[in-house]
């Protein structure tokens, strides 16, 4: 990695040789290294089977490595009782919104808040505080079901952000919406990010969305995943859905492809 | 990309501003606040018309036929023999009504209790699913008329007796709904909440316990409309009062209008403990769609 004279302190996750598969023939991780500074947005682009809800169980606690360390925050989390530490640090975000039908737009998006002993009270005021910019406004008292898939998805979003991580975890999570309301989302994450700069790892199959959204895209095309091949999104922010037509977007995707298709081959030893 | 594209793409704070009024007009038009209530009665009446009038061609029917034909009183009674009978009857029936219906709903709540307490137990101890559940479901193979008359050497002839048989019948389907509701919790929402760093007791009142309400009144209402069968058939092994002992008596003494009296009002208990829980279920669920 080209910023290596950072100090651990510096990156929001540090992964060295992670080591995980269902069976022990059969690995879906074989030595995976990836570190991710604080403040950086970073896009994994990888087909789907590859293992990326497994790393996400492996990142937030609920899976242990078989080898490999996982350092979050500045803080080393290998250790089983670090394990519940581990899990507050990183905000996941489900590809399926997953909100609680019977709670209020409000309710839903405090339960991080809430479940890490915050008082109702405070935890309400700070999420009511935050919907306008979610495009939220007057629906705190609303129930799901009363909502389009954009928006119940950014209740989903503002539920991770409330959570107090100092990391977000995004699982595909508007592959489910409609194109046109997808590059809306795009583009309002766009603007969200702009303003909190939270350090975010994303996970897609969608190439464009990859490119428009991160500050790096890392591909994982092969498995087991033992690399990931890096390309780095030097294109100016703010960005606006626009630039999927410029010349430097198309060339980053045309790279992406060829990581992509390249790892579809069987794997040199 | 051309302007109304771009002007499409716009996000954010341009809809921020419709978001509330458009939840506002989605409500109104959920619940139809604006109609004046003689609408709505109106409404209800014109929408229930084809229920409301096959009810009446089969009194209709009954009444005719019964008059028409040579059918004997103790088969078929007319109909307006049987409501005659309710009316005159009346202070009689009530008091027996009152009897039976007490049954229904003290066997009603020990099932409840019970039921829920199993539903928990079944789903949270993997012993208890391997051991319990099996039994449970076995249990019903078990013809529970069959097993009635024991209740009655067991809690003798008075009011236990018929709340003992009211269980037998009610608590299967509360359990076993209440099991189905427990296990029908979204699994992403359990995930999600323990990589929040939630505890048992978090993930068991917040998300186990709220997913299975909509089951758990399904079973109740089933449990509402037959715990009256099982009053009935409680009163008939051995009771000196109630809706069940009375058409007993009646059919014995070949009173065809007692005995459909009787019916009747057993059928009319189990229909309002049917519509009593939906309002529980109603009030309970409030805006809330499961």
């Amino acid at each position: 990695m080209n910023k290596a004279k950072q100090t651990i302190e510096q990156y929001a996750l540090v992964v060295e040789g992670l080591v995980y598969g269902f069976t022990e023939d059969k690995l879906l991780f074989d030595g995976l290294d990836l570190a991710i500074p604080t403040g950086e947005f970073v896009a994994l682009l990888a087909p789907s089977g590859i293992g990326k809800t497994t790393l996400f169980r492996l990142l937030t606690g609920q899976l242990q490595p078989i080898a490999g360390v996982l350092h979050i925050g500045a803080e080393e989390a290998e250790k089983t009782e670090k394990a519940i530490g581990r899990s507050m640090r990183i905000g996941y975000m489900p590809q399926r919104d997953s909100l609680m039908p019977w709670r209020t737009v409000l309710d839903n998006a405090v339960l991080g808040l809430e479940l890490s002993g915050v008082s109702k009270h405070k935890a309400r005021q700070q999420a009511l505080e935050l919907l306008p910019q979610f495009g939220l406004a007057g629906t705190e008292n609303s129930y799901p079901h009363e909502l389009s898939g954009g928006m119940r998805q950014r209740v989903s979003f503002l539920r991770s952000m409330l959570g107090g991580s100092s990391m977000l975890l995004l699982d595909e999570p508007f592959s489910a919406l409609d194109a046109m309301v997808r590059i809306q989302m795009q583009e309002w994450l766009l603007q969200v990010w702009e303003q909190h700069r939270k350090t975010i790892l994303f996970i897609t199959h969608d190439i464009d969305e990859a490119i428009l959204l991160a500050d790096r895209v890392l591909v994982a095309a092969s498995s087991p995943v033992s690399m990931l091949h890096e390309i780095v999104i030097d294109l100016p922010r703010p960005r606006s859905y626009d630039i999927v037509l410029d010349r430097e977007f198309i060339a980053l995707k045309r790279r992406a492809m060829e990581l992509l298709g390249r790892g579809s081959l069987p794997r040199e030893s | 990309m051309n302007s109304s594209a771009k002007a499409a793409l716009k996000v954010g704070r341009d809809d921020t501003q419709d978001v509330s009024s458009e939840i506002n007009a989605r409500k109104a038009t959920d619940k139809q606040t604006h109609k004046p209530v003689h609408k709505q009665i109106r409404h209800k009446l014109l929408a229930n018309f084809p229920l409301l009038a096959f009810i009446l061609l089969l009194a209709i029917v009954w009444e005719g036929l019964t008059r028409l034909l040579p059918i004997p009183h103790y088969i078929i009674p007319r109909l307006s023999a049987v409501l005659q009978s309710l009316v005159e009857h009346a202070p009689v029936l009530a008091k027996h009504f009152v009897i039976t219906l007490n049954e229904s709903i003290i066997g009603l709540m020990i099932s409840v209790l019970l039921g829920s307490l199993c539903a928990l137990l079944i789903d949270s101890i993997k012993i208890a699913q391997r051991t319990l559940y099996p039994v449970i479901i076995a249990s019903q193979t078990i013809p529970i008329i069959a097993l009635s008359p024991i209740m009655v050497m067991w809690f003798g002839y008075e009011l236990w007796s018929k709340v003992s048989v009211v269980v037998l019948f009610t608590f299967f389907p509360i359990t076993v709904n209440t099991i189905a509701g427990l296990r029908a919790a979204d699994p992403d929402i359990g995930e999600l909440m323990r990589s929040m760093g939630a505890s048992k007791g978090d993930l068991f009142w917040k998300w186990k316990l709220p997913s299975a309400v909509p089951h758990f009144f399904t079973g109740l209402k089933m449990a509402a409309t037959i715990s009256v069968g099982g009053a009935t058939l409680g009163e008939w092994l051995g009771s000196e009062a109630g809706l069940g002992m009375y058409t007993k008596r009646a059919s014995n003494l070949l009173q065809g209008e007692a005995v459909f009296t009787g019916v009747l009002l057993l059928s009319a208990m189990g229909i309002m403990l049917f519509l009593t829980v939906q309002l529980i279920e109603r009030i309970v669920k409030g805006e809330r769609r499961y």
